[in-house]
């Protein structure tokens, strides 16, 4: 009896322990890039001439200042093209679509294409679009993060609106009041920091997105802010530059990372905060 | 107005809808040269010979297949560890910076990862673990073939590992929350019983939650085969397949990183596209499987209360 009573305790603190370690293990990963991103590129982030230069050819001084404009550029178009798409989506599924088979399989579809590789949705916009007008574009690139935009926004905006109670979902209609005015002017003002938390992760994710702008957007050495021609932008510069054999480039590249870097964490603390106040 | 407002959500939600469908479409149309030439052979062919115009997707879906497998040999434990911490073990005011942490984890772009498992991480790893394990484990029969080769650094095994962190965090997320619906009712009277901790995790909160378990592995399988960006900076991109998990190989995504732009001809352009097909096709139906699962805990849910 008091050896099996033993054994038993032994095996679980044997096992605790481990499931702590198991936590140690993702912090220390999570320290550890951290770490290096901010000791590398640190220097590449202190100096001025990153925010304003273009991106050098190898051996020469420069900075990111195109790559960085063409990657707000694209983002912000995407996310403009994305997110009422993705919310009007998401107010089908869940004000009329309920139950049907519409919704239930939209709902679906949707939680394939959230997961679905990045690099597919690329090649998807590439046959689509970058083959048929024969040239690369920062169209093509702000339409495929849209595509990454969508399943992020109609995800949430479904699950913030189902949040909302039906009572005051009754007593709009009670007073008399059409479904679109219920939807635009009580059920979107209830769940709003939702749907707005759900658009800042939309926005983050999309930001680190490289592998789908790699097809669409291509990459451009100069400064160009013309949408219907190559686009600069981070994810394929520090792909570019990390790739390359130059030492110069590769302090640009880990710039690069830690600007993302920053850009991706802030926004999804600011969500997470925003999300929490609500709760 | 209403009826309006009505259809323009609905035909959104269709558009969304048919999105996957339009996506396999393409790739289909887009492949149909290769398609129609080597058929389903193209699947079994391991040369991929741009100048010859002779491919084969044997080499990458190895890849894609073995580095996720090595990712989740190593996610699937250590995130049922890290739900376990934080569903029975942490205390409440850890509980919340914790699980942000490990959240934080999966926003970091999969491009940082990449560049920091060239940089940072394949250097240590092989200067220190890659000769130790070669020295272990090469010597033994059968296992030995796996870990032949000269210490590269970059590599399948390097592949993987920087995929299992990668996907921890998606795996660790499901996990804890399907452990959340365990009714508490249930553990309580397992530890009225006396049980241990971890007899309450492995008898009572794991049987109520495989199908839930399974989904979230599945969804990590799924993240862990689609991967691009970190896999094509560390997988060394070789055509060449090799029993070794030291060598270098390729998986599809990111031979499709590394070669769409600079291929030249139909023949090249169909057969990369084809590889995209495959890895579609491949991903779509983990996670469709994934969803399955979790959506029929969900249902037990509803029903057992």
């Amino acid at each position: 009896m008091n050896a099996i009573y033993r054994a038993r305790k032994r095996t679980n603190l044997i096992l605790l322990t481990i499931s702590g370690l198991a936590v140690l293990f993702g912090l220390f990963w999570l320290a550890w890039i951290l770490g290096t991103l901010f000791y590398e590129g640190g220097h590449a982030l202190a100096r001025a001439t990153l925010y304003y230069q273009m991106t050098p050819p190898p051996g020469a001084d420069g900075g990111l200042a195109n790559a960085i404009v063409g990657s707000a550029l694209l983002i912000t178009m995407g996310t403009l093209l994305g997110t009422p798409i993705g919310i009007l989506a998401g107010t089908y599924l869940a004000e009329f679509g309920k139950r049907n088979w519409l919704a239930s399989a939209t709902r679906f579809l949707n939680d394939v294409l959230l997961a679905a590789p990045s690099i597919v949705i690329g090649l998807f916009v590439y046959s689509i679009y970058v083959a048929q007008v024969r040239h690369f574009s920062g169209f093509a690139g702000a339409l495929a993060l849209a595509l990454i935009v969508i399943p992020v926004v109609v995800r949430t905006t479904d699950d913030m609106l189902k949040l909302v109670p039906n009572s005051l979902r009754e007593a709009t209609a009670a007073l008399g009041c059409p479904a679109w005015k219920m939807i635009v002017f009580v059920t979107y003002r209830a769940a709003r920091t939702g749907i707005v938390t759900g658009v800042l992760l939309a926005i983050a994710r999309s930001s680190g997105e490289t592998a789908p702008l790699l097809f669409t957007a291509l990459n451009n050495q100069f400064w160009s802010v013309n949408l219907n021609a190559p686009m600069s932008n981070l994810p394929t510069v520090i792909f570019q530059f990390a790739m390359s054999p130059y030492q110069d480039w590769h302090r640009l590249a880990w710039g690069g990372a830690a600007l993302i870097t920053v850009a991706v964490l802030t926004l999804n603390i600011v969500a997470r905060s925003l999300f929490r106040r609500t709760d | 107005m209403d009826f309006a407002f009505e259809n323009l959500t609905r035909f959104f939600a269709l558009v969304v809808f048919s999105l996957l469908a339009a996506i396999l479409v393409t790739l289909v149309y887009g492949s149909q040269l290769t398609l129609d030439r080597w058929g389903m052979g193209f699947i079994w062919e391991s040369d991929w010979d741009p100048v010859k115009e002779k491919f084969g997707a044997l080499v990458p879906i190895y890849g894609t297949l073995m580095t996720s497998l090595i990712a989740m040999l190593i996610a699937v434990p250590v995130s049922f560890g890290i739900a376990l911490f934080l569903t029975e073990l942490s205390p409440a005011w850890l509980k919340r910076p914790l699980g942000t942490a490990i959240e934080l984890l999966a926003a970091i772009p999969s491009i940082i990862y990449g560049m920091w498992g060239l940089f940072v991480f394949a250097p240590i790893f092989q200067t220190y673990l890659q000769p130790a394990l070669i020295n272990t484990f090469g010597g033994v029969p059968g296992l030995g073939a796996l870990f032949k080769g000269p210490p590269l650094g970059i590599g399948m095994l390097t592949a993987g590992l920087i995929l299992s962190i990668m996907v921890i965090p998606f795996i660790a997320a499901v996990m804890r929350d399907v452990f959340e619906l365990v009714p508490p009712l249930l553990k309580e009277s397992a530890y009225g019983l006396g049980a241990t901790t971890w007899e309450v995790v492995w008898r009572v909160v794991l049987p109520y939650t495989k199908v839930g378990v399974v989904g979230g592995m599945m969804l990590g399988l799924g993240r862990a085969l689609g991967e691009t960006m970190a896999v094509t900076f560390v997988i060394g991109n070789a055509h060449r397949l090799s029993a070794s998990l030291m060598a270098p190989g390729n998986s599809i995504a990111s031979a499709l990183a590394n070669e769409f732009t600079e291929a030249v001809g139909d023949v090249y352009f169909s057969s990369l596209i084809e590889l995209g097909l495959i890895l579609f096709l491949i991903t779509t139906v983990v996670l469709a499987l994934s969803k399955l699962l979790l959506m029929q805990l969900a249902r037990q849910e509803g029903t057992r209360t």
